[in-house]
């Protein structure tokens, strides 16, 4: 019996388990999108389809119904784990904690995150989104929702071990997602006025890295309170 | 029984006290176990088996006192004891959304082991023709077996078993205490909680742990 896993290969099976359970469990993947989709059509249904109003609040709408479609989908994260006991065993396995939780984060953004940039632009186009503005929406969504999935799983981490945490998830996690979904919608905005939006893309870039670096931690730290 | 004093001590306890809701389940407790025991901690339902292992595993934390791997707290040497630790709870740890092979083959790789026939170990744990099933589809006691084929591919030295023989049929249980003596043997040690009577492993090897039920 040898003991011959990298940490790459530790990485792997635990991102290619996630998406096989979730590929076995599809309505998890279309709960969200769907959520997404219905979300941005009712927006013109009830404020009425003038071209330059839709304009103007495309960004937000997109980015707001996709900020909660996000969290919609998080506290599935955590729960399943939690409850057959496979959470137990991720933290007792000599794997480092902070890698096994960075692979589920990740299996989670390719699940939920992945098909809301895919469906956005047509979206966009529902809601008479600047052309200007496409690649700057593309561009916000690529850079922010990884920054969602990874800081909403720290909420996730905290409130796994509750019965009812749906609302206090919320409550944790809405502050930290606030900042995204400045940056993002002002460097819509500004795509729009054809105005350069590097700076806010830099923000949103840091804040990617400095949750990808700093959150897995964090997580792991949680998951060990809250399985205590 | 082996030798105290020419077997190492792997795991230790020292002063341990619990306390859940507003219970205490245990204080002041201490013990040591040593390479080759095979310990049994019983006790009525509520006494605290479970809260131990727990405490044992590192999962939760102790309201004092510390247990020591090889004479250093858990705690600063958690990559070390898990690379020596199997610990297999109350819920199984199984997937249902997998079937038998993928849940074994899962389990064994987080764990490191590479290069292994998940076959041939569900065969010792009698799910040949299983393997391709779902987690989800097999009977409580198949379900039970995906999880304890671990035991069989492993060269952890500490098993933690918390009410292993949960559905698991007499041949089954007969079989696995077989493997535990076997552990044993080879310088692991096995704790393990249960209410069933053990056939093979005799009193005169069985070490236990009496918790009792406390009303303050």
């Amino acid at each position: 019996m040898k003991k011959g896993i990298s940490y790459t290969q530790a990485f792997g099976t635990l991102l290619k388990r996630d998406l096989q359970i979730a590929v076995r469990h599809r309505g998890d993947i279309f709960n969200p999108l769907l959520f997404f989709v219905l979300v941005v059509t009712l927006f013109p249904l009830g404020i009425g389809p003038e071209p330059q109003v839709l304009t103007r609040v495309a960004p937000g709408i997109i980015w707001v119904a996709a900020l909660l479609a996000s969290m919609l989908s998080l506290e599935r994260l955590f729960k399943a784990d939690y409850v057959d006991g496979s959470l137990e065993q991720m933290l007792l396995s000599p794997q480092p904690l902070p890698l096994m939780v960075l692979a589920k984060v990740l299996a989670h953004w390719i699940l939920t995150g992945v098909p809301l940039i895919l469906v956005a632009p047509l979206l966009a186009v529902l809601l008479h989104l600047d052309t200007n503005s496409y690649g700057a929406l593309i561009a916000t969504l690529a850079l922010g929702t990884p920054v969602l999935s990874l800081l909403g799983a720290i909420g996730v981490a905290l409130t796994v071990g509750l019965r009812k945490g749906g609302v206090l998830l919320s409550l944790l996690i809405l502050p930290l997602y606030i900042p995204v979904l400045i940056f993002a919608t002002s460097a819509i905005d500004a795509a729009g006025m054809n105005l350069p939006y590097d700076g806010q893309l830099a923000i949103i870039g840091a804040m990617l890295i400095g949750s990808l670096t700093l959150a897995p931690f964090a997580i792991g730290a949680s998951l060990r309170v809250s399985t205590n | 029984m082996v030798e105290q004093s020419k077997a190492t001590t792997l795991v230790s306890a020292s002063n341990l006290t619990c306390i859940r809701e507003e219970r205490i389940l245990f204080d002041e407790l201490s013990f040591e176990i040593t390479e080759g025991e095979i310990v049994q901690i019983e006790g009525p339902n509520g006494a605290g088996k479970t809260s131990l292992l727990r405490i044992i595993a590192g999962l939760s934390r102790p309201y004092a006192g510390q247990i020591n791997f090889k004479g250093e707290d858990i705690n600063r040497c958690r990559d070390e004891y898990n690379d020596e630790l199997l610990y297999l709870g109350h819920l199984a740890g199984v997937k249902s959304e997998l079937t038998a092979e993928e849940n074994l083959n899962f389990n064994l790789r987080i764990s490191g082991y590479d290069g292994f026939d998940t076959r041939e170990i569900l065969a010792k744990v009698n799910l040949s023709g299983f393997e391709e099933a779902l987690a989800g589809h097999l009977s409580a006691g198949q379900h039970r077996r995906t999880a304890l084929a671990r035991l069989w591919h492993t060269n952890c030295k500490i098993w933690l078993l918390d009410e292993p023989f949960t559905a698991i049929d007499k041949k089954g249980v007969e079989e696995l205490e077989h493997l535990f003596l076997a552990h044993a043997q080879r310088g692991g040690c096995v704790i393990l909680t249960t209410h069933q009577d053990m056939s093979v492993i005799g009193d005169d090897i069985l070490r236990k742990i009496r918790l009792d039920y406390r009303f303050v």
